[in-house]
């Protein structure tokens, strides 16, 4: 199976690889995935306490090219979203940018569970409710 | 030498053809066109003896009688007619086989088949180096025990069965013996009599051979085996394998024996001393584990897990230049990680990050060379990128996270 040039560039130049100080209360972390199913995302986000604007993200991902390339992408479309744009990022659009084959639809479902988590982990520590998230299917 | 890409160490999925064989086929295709079947003219004659030649070429490379040499069209059909084979001609004296959870799919899938059919099997485990234990192998064996179907040596990890002790058990209890020799004939010394092998599968395109040609060696003295054709037809092969013979196939097949014969032990020192050489510096790396018996081993192969890498990423990183492959469940289309492995005892986590190497009769220096500072760099990259290596880091136990299993 041959990798779409998105993928590739993203593999090769992986956009916001990094750590955030998880300890801050204006940073959300979301660790999804378990490593026996050979891939783990965490994806970080820094938020901006007057704007409620996303002035960071950060991710480290252990996995296949497109679960890298899922995650890469995600923290560019992250970074400059108000927290409520960057929960309405949908798997299907990290498909579609990537041309993600249908085998590897998991990997942007990860990546979308993995914004989830980080939003939620975000609004956790700053007093707000957790949100129900709907289970998409892997 | 000069370094010549893209490198190919999958050779346990399929090695390339030696010119040499090609060579050798290249007149049976136009010019002698002949079926071997066809008795009453020249065209057939001519045929016939070729296939006559190459049968004793494959003999002598596992010291068989040519007459000994039932011609398929690869391994998994010799898989086939060697289990389901036995299963039927030996049905009035039982219908317990007992296999090995490590073998390829054509011996686990046709046992599965079996199973249905109203036979029983029994699946030895390995320990951690991939090896069975003798005395389960005997405890295993009873009244009703027809066949031994254990492999010479594995094509994910390369560990080589002890095929001796495993014969003399089978002959010890009057059980005939079947391996599945498609990673060994050719690769390291195999002789059906020392060893005591009474039927063998194995296939042209692992030994330099062309595709789409295989053996089944089928004893034919103490004891005299026999299979029940699996295929009707004209009778060929002593009735076991109708079908008109490949004939181009067959004498490539031959070819690729005769060059094996001559060539094998230098060229397992070789590729032995180079598969070293590559896995010693790629263990250099941290946290890199070889995967099956180091002692026991075919000289070409290596299996290393890089641990908080997953194998299919670790491959994008170096797969326009180099072509392997990994026991990581995105490379397959199960998407389940390597069986093979998960038998060993490892841990999901270890078997996504393996990768395969199988060496072979082109490799070259320059190309392990690249090799080793292709992964080396890639592993290492990968690593930066990897929560998991962070938590290793760290200290933090990876079991005692509570993973989100999906």
């Amino acid at each position: 199976m041959a990798y779409s040039d998105k993928v590739i560039d993203h593999y090769s130049n992986p956009k916001n690889v990094g750590t955030l100080d998880k300890s801050k209360t204006n940073v959300g972390t979301g660790l999804v995935g378990a490593p026996e199913c050979g891939d783990v995302m965490r994806l970080q986000i820094e938020v901006d306490e007057i704007t409620g604007v996303i002035a960071d993200a950060k991710f480290k991902t252990f996995g296949c090219g497109s679960a890298i390339a899922s995650s890469s992408l995600a923290t560019e479309w992250l970074k400059g979203k108000t927290v409520d744009q960057a929960l309405a990022i949908d798997n299907m659009d990290i498909v579609e940018e990537l041309n993600l084959p249908p085998v590897k639809i998991h990997c942007s479902v990860l990546a979308e569970d993995a914004i989830k988590a980080a939003i939620n982990d975000y609004r956790v520590k700053n007093g707000m409710p957790e949100l129900e998230l709907e289970e998409k299917k892997h | 030498m000069e370094l010549k890409l893209p490198i190919y160490l999958d050779n346990n999925a399929t090695t390339p053809m030696d010119p040499r064989v090609l060579e050798a086929m290249l007149p049976y295709f136009v010019e002698k066109f002949g079926n071997a079947a066809s008795r009453n003219h020249s065209f057939g004659w001519v045929a016939e003896e070729a296939v006559d030649y190459a049968r004793e070429q494959v003999a002598k490379l596992i010291n068989a009688d040519p007459k000994e040499i039932i011609f398929t069209s690869g391994a998994t059909e010799s898989d086939n007619l060697a289990l389901k084979g036995v299963f039927e001609m030996y049905a009035s004296k039982g219908n317990h086989i007992i296999t090995v959870v490590t073998e390829h799919k054509a011996v686990l899938d046709t046992c599965k088949h079996i199973e249905k059919l109203g036979g029983q099997v029994t699946y030895l485990p390995v320990n951690d180096e991939g090896l069975i234990d003798l005395k389960e192998l005997e405890n295993a064996i009873t009244d009703k025990t027809i066949l031994i179907a254990i492999m010479y040596g594995n094509n994910e990890v390369g560990v080589i069965q002890p095929v001796r002790e495993i014969s003399a058990i089978a002959r010890k209890h009057g059980v005939l013996f079947f391996t599945d020799g498609t990673q060994a004939v050719g690769k390291i010394p195999v002789d059906v009599q020392a060893d005591g092998i009474d039927l063998m599968a194995f296939s042209g395109h692992k030994m330099y051979g062309p595709k789409g040609v295989g053996v089944l060696y089928v004893r034919r003295k103490n004891p005299r085996v026999k299979v029940t054709a699996q295929m009707d037809g004209g009778g060929h092969e002593r009735g076991m394998r109708s079908g008109t013979m490949n004939v181009p196939g067959i004498v490539g097949l031959g070819k690729a024996c005769e060059i094996c014969m001559n060539e094998m032990d230098a060229e397992a020192k070789r590729l032995s001393t180079m598969r070293d050489r590559l896995e010693n510096a790629l263990l250099e790396l941290e946290e890199a584990y070889v995967n099956g018996s180091k002692e026991h081993r075919l000289p070409h192969v290596s299996n290393i897990s890089f641990k908080y890498v997953e194998g299919e990423g670790l491959m994008m990183g170096f797969n326009k230049n180099i072509a392997l492959s990994s026991g990581s469940a995105c490379t397959s289309a199960s998407l389940e990680p390597s069986y093979v492995l998960k038998a060993l005892g490892l841990g999901d986590d270890l078997a996504h990050s393996s990768l395969r190497f199988g060496l072979g009769r082109f490799t070259t220096d320059e190309q392990i060379d690249y090799t080793i500072n292709a992964i080396k760099e890639t592993v290492l990259k990968l690593r930066e990128m990897s929560p998991l290596w962070e938590m290793f880091k760290e200290g933090i136990d990876l079991n005692s996270i509570e993973w989100a299993h999906h």
